[in-house]
């Protein structure tokens, strides 16, 4: 991808100023022999985004972001430095900062420079913010708001935001590797409230991945994203209590896999698993699901949210096999905890900027098909509950439990989705909530692409999937009690 | 020592800047115009199992302009402050505003209302400590911690931050104020086991001032106990009990008031407070006030990200909301005045009812000590309530065992008024200030 090579060139570097023979220089002063891992981490990132409420466009905002970020790696420890100003001066003293982590007082260097291209490009080079004109984004916004208030006469109130992202990163590193990726990535999301009888409810939706924003004219994208925000919040003005206690639950197909993200995802990333503080340390090879239960971690799905042509330590994404027939198989690496676990990186070191540090992230997660319709597996439940949208969850690594939060369920009773029911907390453990899934639907569907995961107070967005799947016991953290 | 050098210089030079800006914006045609300029520096440490694992350096800087042409706004931020770089993003702002609806409730807060009085909030102390100091504190905090019991087998690191600051807000009124201001923490985080079960959990202390930091030992003894204590946590059926929110957490039941009486929320209509003003929403003996300009804390400020005065106030007396929390925008929407409350709240410090720790686990009696909620599950429109939770089981005021793997859940409203006293055990460290707080009844889920 010689392309993006030349627009990363572009963006950073300066002729006979800045350049990878000036990088030289750099390295001399970060590494030492002692340096088993530097990298630089030069992005360039433009946001827009514009803003709809009480019908008019209210808001838009600009900015643009642009540094370098300096690490330096002796085995577990890492020195990090960063800059806004992208300079020899600046990488200089950065570097300075990052190599205090050594010891050694002895300089190391680069033996050659080598640009290098992903074997695929996973997405469009193209600048979104230009993709579409103001004025179409801002008549976009207005189709929403007409869209939602013409579905439903209890709508009160719309909210819809749009925003869009382009940046260019450059990752050079100690062995000589310049990488370079041009990332779209593009994002719409539908907030309305509803009066009926005095009773209010709101409900979101939205959509996105790494596309231009004509992406949302395409299929009446954005016409769905305000019906289908309409049509929960009215749900939820029905609904009643949910129940609480243990009980059987089945997940609807799609965003729901928020479940995997949050009871496995986690607890499978390198670092905790090379410092032992998962859940899931030193588990490879046991039995963590139940038997024809695969879970996968995807960072080449074309044009997804969470998916990356080469991740943010120039590694190229993959698809990494997380649990294999119920069986536990990997973990998602990235190169510094790949290197103290003598493996290799899977391409999932990630960062949320150049003034943070990567680490190992998921990218897409989910799990493969099964063979049952989802009528007939909700049909085998006598009481449970279906969950079929949320809002998001959290996860205690250690202690493996985790929550994800119900925004549309309903209550099953002799085999039928019945009563809506009241937005409710799931909690269960980890390590086991996959073995107690008893029947897996052949309908798998990924998220719209709306996610963001947060760890270490950094960001990023991510996919996840799954089948719709019955679990046999989970908490269900309602207000009544049978 | 992590400090910005040259204060006053640098101060000039955003002064400078912003009204190079300003007046660059005047000449575009705009009507109106604000800007805030920041520039940080800072050190993080991080150690784990006697050796230091992280050592990062922070440099931040930014500009963020808002342009008003008429009742049109537009908004631009950069991290380049170069001339060159203002001039683009000023010139984006206008754009943007080019494109945004008249809405004739935007616009600058009142011009009468910009803080002149500055208080001396005291909030800038450096802290002289090097790298290597920073690190022998982090390794002397984990060190205690890993000391501290055999269950003890692992570690998730201790660390040291330290951050030094600098921020001006000028606008087209005439307005320009400064602001520095430091913060640094230290906090432990440890792992224990005890056959299959494992936990971790962990500790720290913030301040503006280093000197008023807890101990890196006693950090780390806290968090070694706070670990240990969880170990062979049991599940509980499903009940309805009293419940102990640990000072911690009480400060999130604070934390909900607050959205749900701020003017974005009231004015959407999106809140279960609905024009509550005047409403009795707690018991008779619930008071919270806010405190803005209490000298080194946390919540502390002159002036709201509009430039307004910020002042002592009343958010509940008696058990009744006296108040909003609201921008000049969304106050204009209510048909009120702005409190100063753009960018967030003040000190919010709420009352104790004389009540010990020790003594609500007494009054509480049989019930549920909560000190771990996961999740964000809440509805802030209709005040339902399910969080994930892991706690304390107390039979007759004293704790029998660890709990985990359960939800607590209920309705804020009910919940507020159901609040049976309010610690003395207040926990300082952040914008609000408050106790263990005990509540009558909340539904608990569970195996």
């Amino acid at each position: 991808m010689q392309q993006a090579m030349d627009l990363a060139r572009a963006a950073f570097f300066a002729p006979g100023v800045l350049d990878e023979h000036h990088l030289d220089k750099v390295f001399a002063q970060l590494m030492t022999r002692d340096t088993t891992l530097a990298d630089l981490y030069f992005q360039s990132a433009r946001y827009e985004a514009w803003g709809l409420e009480e019908g008019i466009v209210k808001s838009g905002s600009y900015s643009i972001e642009r540094g370098v970020g300096v690490r330096s790696v002796c085995g577990e420890q890492t020195g990090f430095a960063y800059s806004d100003e992208i300079s020899m001066p600046a990488l200089l003293d950065s570097a300075k900062a990052a190599r205090a982590i050594s010891r050694a007082g002895q300089s190391a260097k680069v033996q050659s420079w080598q640009a290098r291209q992903p074997s695929k490009a996973l997405y469009g080079m193209d600048d979104p913010l230009l993709s579409l004109s103001e004025q179409d984004k801002i008549d976009l916004l207005h189709r929403i708001d007409v869209k939602a208030r013409a579905a439903s006469p209890y709508v009160q109130q719309v909210m819809a935001n749009m925003v869009a992202v382009h940046e260019i990163i450059l990752i050079v590193d100690e062995e000589g590797r310049m990488t370079a990726d041009v990332r779209p990535l593009v994002r719409t999301n539908v907030s309305v409230i509803v009066e009926k009888d005095g009773q209010t409810e709101s409900a979101m939706s939205g959509g996105g991945g790494r596309f231009d924003l004509d992406y949302f004219l395409h299929d009446e994208r954005a016409d769905a994203y305000a019906e289908e925000a309409v049509r929960m919040a009215l749900v939820n003005l029905e609904a009643e209590a949910a129940p609480a206690g243990n009980m059987t639950v089945v997940l609807g197909n799609g965003w729901p896999g928020v479940l995997l993200h949050e009871a496995i995802g986690h607890g499978l990333e390198g670092d905790f698993n090379r410092k032992g503080t998962s859940a899931f340390s030193g588990r490879i090879g046991e039995q963590v699901a139940a038997k024809g239960i695969t879970v996968v971690d995807d960072g080449t799905l074309e044009k997804r949210r969470g998916s990356l042509s080469v991740d943010d330590e120039g590694t190229q994404t993959q698809c990494t096999t997380l649990i294999e027939d119920g069986i536990l198989k990997g973990y998602m690496m990235d190169r510094q905890n790949a290197a103290l676990m003598d493996t290799v990186s899977t391409g999932n070191g990630r960062r949320q900027s150049y003034s943070h540090l990567p680490m190992p992230r998921m990218t897409n997660t989910y799990m493969r098909s099964g063979e049952y319709a989802a009528d007939e597996i909700i049909e085998s439940v006598e009481n449970g509950v279906y969950a079929v949208n949320f809002s998001g969850g959290q996860v205690d690594i250690t202690s493996g439990k985790f929550v994800f939060s119900a925004s549309e369920a309903y209550l099953i009773e002799n085999g039928k989705k019945t009563k809506p029911i009241k937005n409710a907390t799931l909690i269960g453990n980890g390590p086991d909530v996959l073995t107690r899934v008893s029947m897996v639907g052949n309908d798998l569907a990924l998220d719209a692409g709306i996610g963001v995961c947060g760890k270490e107070g950094q960001s990023v967005p991510v996919g996840v999937g799954q089948p719709t799947l019955k679990v046999d016991g989970l908490t269900v953290g309602g207000t009544a009690t049978a | 020592m992590i400090e910005l050098e040259n204060r006053e210089a640098l101060a000039a030079e955003f002064q400078a800047l912003a009204e190079t800006v300003l007046t660059s914006a005047a000449a575009k045609g705009a009507t109106a115009a604000e800007v805030g300029f920041n520039k940080g520096t800072g050190l993080s440490v991080q150690v784990r199992m006697d050796e230091v694992e992280k050592l990062q350096y922070h440099r931040d800087q930014g500009a963020s302009l808002t342009v008003y042409f008429g009742h049109k706004k537009g908004f631009a931020s950069t991290g380049d402050l170069s001339q060159q770089a203002l001039e683009d993003t000023l010139d984006a702002a206008c754009r943007i505003a080019r494109f945004t609806a008249e809405d004739e409730f935007n616009g600058l807060a009142d011009a009468e209302l910009m803080a002149t009085d500055i208080p001396e909030l005291d909030l800038y102390h450096p802290w002289a400590l090097s790298a290597d100091e920073a690190i022998e504190l982090a390794l002397t905090s984990e060190a205690t911690a890993r000391g501290h019991d055999a269950r003890i087998v692992n570690s998730d690191g201790a660390g040291v931050d330290s951050y030094a600051g600098l921020g001006l807000y000028a606008n087209s009124h005439g307005f320009s104020g400064t602001s520095t201001s430091t913060s640094h923490s230290l906090s432990c985080s440890v792992v224990a086991q005890d056959g299959e079960s494992m936990q971790r959990d962990y500790w720290y202390d913030s301040s503006c001032q280093p000197g008023a930091l807890a101990s890196a030992e006693s950090i780390g003894l806290q968090a070694a106990q706070r670990t240990v204590r969880r170990l062979n946590g049991r599940g509980l059926s499903t009940r309805e009990v009293p419940v102990i929110y640990v000072p911690e957490l009480a400060r999130g039941l604070v934390g909900s008031l607050v959205s749900a009486l701020s003017g974005g929320s009231q004015y959407r209509k999106a809140t279960f407070l609905l024009d509550a003003q005047g409403q009795q929403v707690f018991p008779d003996f619930v008071q919270l006030h806010e405190r803005p300009h209490l000298p080194q804390q946390a919540g502390s400020r002159a002036y709201d990200s509009e430039g307004v005065a910020t002042r002592d106030r009343e958010i509940v007396l008696d058990g009744k909301i006296q108040d909003y929390f609201l921008s000049s925008y969304s106050a204009r929407k209510l048909g009120r005045q702005t409190t100063g409350s753009a960018g967030g709240s003040g000190n919010l410090l709420l009352d104790h009812t004389g009540v010990s720790y020790t003594d609500m686990l007494k009054q509480m009696g049989t019930g549920l000590l909560v000190t771990e909620l996961i999740g964000h599950g809440g509805n802030p429109i209709t005040g339902d309530y399910s969080r994930g939770a892991a706690g304390f089981w107390v039979e007759n005021g004293e704790i029998q065992y660890p709990v985990e793997e359960i939800t607590i859940a209920g309705n804020l409203k009910t919940m507020f008024r159901g609040i049976q006293a309010i610690g003395t055990d207040i926990d300082t460290r952040g914008r609000v200030q408050c106790g263990s707080i005990l509540l009558d009844k909340m539904t608990v889920a569970g195996q």
